[in-house]
């Protein structure tokens, strides 16, 4: 037997799967988080039962790749399978639409009124007995955040049943109406003062200040925590404790051969320089821990609060028309901004997007034109050095390059891009406790997922440039990256070693001694050429190998024509 | 005296009733999945410049549509009752 969770989108499923389970899924206050079918147990004292958690649906007709997942895993469903439908306890009447169409499958199913403890505080009374009398089905009380009623509810799976509830398809409201007449009161309530506050972020000027303000203090916060920790903590670190133990493991290795050399790298007047040493215990792991990790926790930071607050699905509303532009809806900014993460949940969620040729679209630009916080961490390092100037160019750059391959696709791509239909969570304060756990997994995953590829980079790197094939390549590239690009013939071994890892090749970029114009052009192609290794397989499993090289290609081929304009204008502009 | 209108010309903070949505299955469908319906007191909270989005209330629901579907939902004003 499996418990099989269904609801409409953003009713706290995921909150909920973790409570009941322990486990540790992303969750967060817009619909469409859940992209896939996660599974877990719960360990009540008799049994163990497998728990499977889909993306939200609001029908059993799929409308999107995520719903197609869930529909799909919904027509899979075994004889003695129970189907946990969670509502959403404020919005009873539109919840019921999908109990009722669950209910004719004939499963043994209960329902959880989740949101128990907002439905109340909005003036929303429902006779959770009553209702467990009409539909003849267990009706549980829950809050997915807190924990409060899962501990029942769990008790109660093994008295789900089959519901005995008839009803005309075609009477399915009036129907529905019925129930609540029966089963819910409403008090009479106005708009709060927080709801009308809120919906200021919807509406068009006051909406466009707010969006600005939020992203700009959001990218300031970044920065200022990003750099803070840096500063403060993870550069002393190295400085202070780590140097002095790896020049005694470097004297130790007689302060030379092979293996001082691979561990340790290039040490410059007794000192080392992470940027440059490039040893496994050094470059290796200066460049994860000390140049990216505090950036990602910042960024996370930041986007979780976003995410939790339901402040996305209201960006999302005031960026439509450009994302139309571009050939995709209001809820593009979701992939685009977990982009600025890491390419491979952006591309998992581009499963939000109704069409194949959205989804097409939305997965060229984030690996196109959105860099990762690991790449963008170490532009800020390597390109800093030149000044803000350097970064706004960069940056510029890149939007530009999202705007104009977004245009492009969208005019000569077959189809048109469906419209926004979208429900806007309301606000909620973010609950600390599952804020903190969002970060730290993210956190976790980002170390998991990085620090064997950054070290098996720096590897490869040194292995590469010692037998000369990198001089070798350089060679060979030289007429497209020094004539047209006008970087040195070495940087070759950046965009080799990009494949593996973004931040290790902007990394191998550091002991180059780029000028101004070269480091701008470096940043940019770097980010363009081609996909990392980890989003090139997510891209061929999401997208088959034909878009994958179809991707490849745009890239490749923007790389080029951008990285031999750029060159030109910057060397037209400042010589 | 009511008002026939779509979403999109219905004034911001109107509130009014659908009588009809100019579709096909699809939008339909989609629509009413999701709340929206012939005989819904719904209340327009904004709506985009340049053709961007509509976002109404029902219920306890705030639903953001794109212009082409707000056009084709029509709606009625002067619906006899001031509460959703």
């Amino acid at each position: 037997m499996r418990l099989v969770m269904v609801g409409n989108p953003n009713v706290g499923k995921s909150a909920l799967f973790n409570r009941l389970t322990g486990a540790h899924v992303i969750v967060s206050n817009y619909p469409g988080t859940t992209v896939e079918v996660t599974r877990g147990t719960i360990h009540t004292a008799t049994q163990h039962i497998e728990v499977v958690d889909f993306p939200g649906i609001y029908s059993l007709k799929p409308t999107c790749k995520a719903e197609e997942v869930a529909a799909t895993e919904l027509g899979k469903l075994m004889p003695d399978d129970v189907i946990l439908n969670v509502v959403d306890s404020t919005n009873l009447e539109r919840n019921l639409g999908l109990t009722l169409q669950l209910i004719k499958l004939r499963k043994p199913m209960l329902v959880a009124l989740n949101f128990w403890d907002e439905a109340e505080h909005t003036g929303v009374k429902i006779d959770a007995p009553a209702l467990e009398g009409i539909l003849g089905i267990p009706c549980l009380p829950v809050v997915g955040t807190t924990g409060e009623g899962t501990k029942t509810l769990a008790d109660r799976i093994h008295q789900a049943t089959i519901s005995a509830y008839d009803f005309d398809d075609l009477r399915k409201w009036d129907e529905i109406g019925e129930i609540l007449g029966m089963v819910q009161r409403l008090s009479h309530r106005h708009h709060t003062l927080g709801e009308r506050l809120g919906d200021a972020s919807l509406k068009p000027f006051s909406g466009a200040v707010i969006a600005i303000l939020v992203l700009g203090l959001s990218f300031g916060a970044i920065r200022w925590i990003g750099e803070g920790l840096i500063d403060t903590i993870f550069e002393p670190f190295f400085n202070k404790i780590w140097s002095p133990l790896m020049l005694e493991l470097s004297a130790f290795l007689g302060g030379g051969g092979w293996l001082q050399h691979l561990l340790i790298g290039t040490i410059t007047d007794g000192r080392i320089d992470y940027g440059e040493s490039f040893g496994l215990l050094t470059t290796g792991l200066f460049v994860p821990f000390a140049a990216v990790l505090p950036y990602i926790f910042a960024f996370y930071l930041v986007l979780s609060i976003l995410e939790d607050s339901g402040y996305l699905p209201r960006l999302a509303v005031l960026a439509d028309r450009l994302m139309h532009k571009v050939g995709l809806h209001g809820m593009g900014v979701v992939p685009m901004l977990l982009g600025l993460g890491c390419n491979v949940p952006a591309a998992l969620s581009s499963r939000i997007m109704e069409t194949n040729r959205e989804r097409f679209i939305c997965i060229t630009l984030t690996t196109i034109a959105v860099p990762c916080m690991a790449q963008i961490a170490m532009i800020i390092g390597l390109a800093g050095r030149h000044g803000t100037l350097a970064l706004a160019i960069i940056f510029a750059t890149l939007f530009v390059v999202w705007f104009v391959i977004g245009v492009i696709l969208n005019r000569f791509l077959k189809g048109d891009s469906p419209e926004i239909l979208m429900d806007v969570p309301p606000y909620r304060i973010p609950h600390f406790k599952s804020l903190a756990k969002k970060v730290w997994m993210r956190l976790v995953w980002f170390l998991r997922e990085a620090v064997p590829f950054v070290l098996g980079g720096v590897l490869l790197a040194n292995l590469l440039y010692s037998i000369g094939v990198i001089d070798f390549i350089g060679r060979v590239a030289a007429p497209v990256v020094t004539g047209i690009m006008g970087l040195p013939k070495e940087s070759v071994g950046g965009l080799l070693i990009g494949f593996l890892r973004k931040d290790v090749a902007v990394g191998m970029l550091a002991p180059l001694d780029l000028s101004f114009r070269q480091t701008i052009v470096a940043c940019v192609v770097l980010a363009v050429y081609f996909p990392c290794v980890a989003t090139f397989t997510t891209i061929l499993r999401e997208m088959g190998i034909v878009r994958l090289l179809m991707i490849t290609a745009i890239m490749v081929a923007t790389a080029l024509v951008v990285g031999g304009m750029l060159n030109l204008a910057l060397w037209a502009i400042f010589g | 005296m009511a008002k026939h209108t779509d979403l999109v010309n219905l004034g911001t903070g109107k509130k009014a009733v659908v009588t009809s949505i100019h579709g096909g299955i699809g939008v339909t469908g989609r629509l009413d999945s999701m709340g929206i319906r012939p005989g819904i007191l719904l209340e327009k909270i904004s709506g985009q410049p340049f053709r961007g989005p509509v976002v109404v209330q029902v219920g306890n629901n705030r639903i953001a549509l794109g212009f082409g579907m707000a056009c084709k939902v029509q709606v009625k004003t002067d619906h006899g009752e001031d509460t959703i």
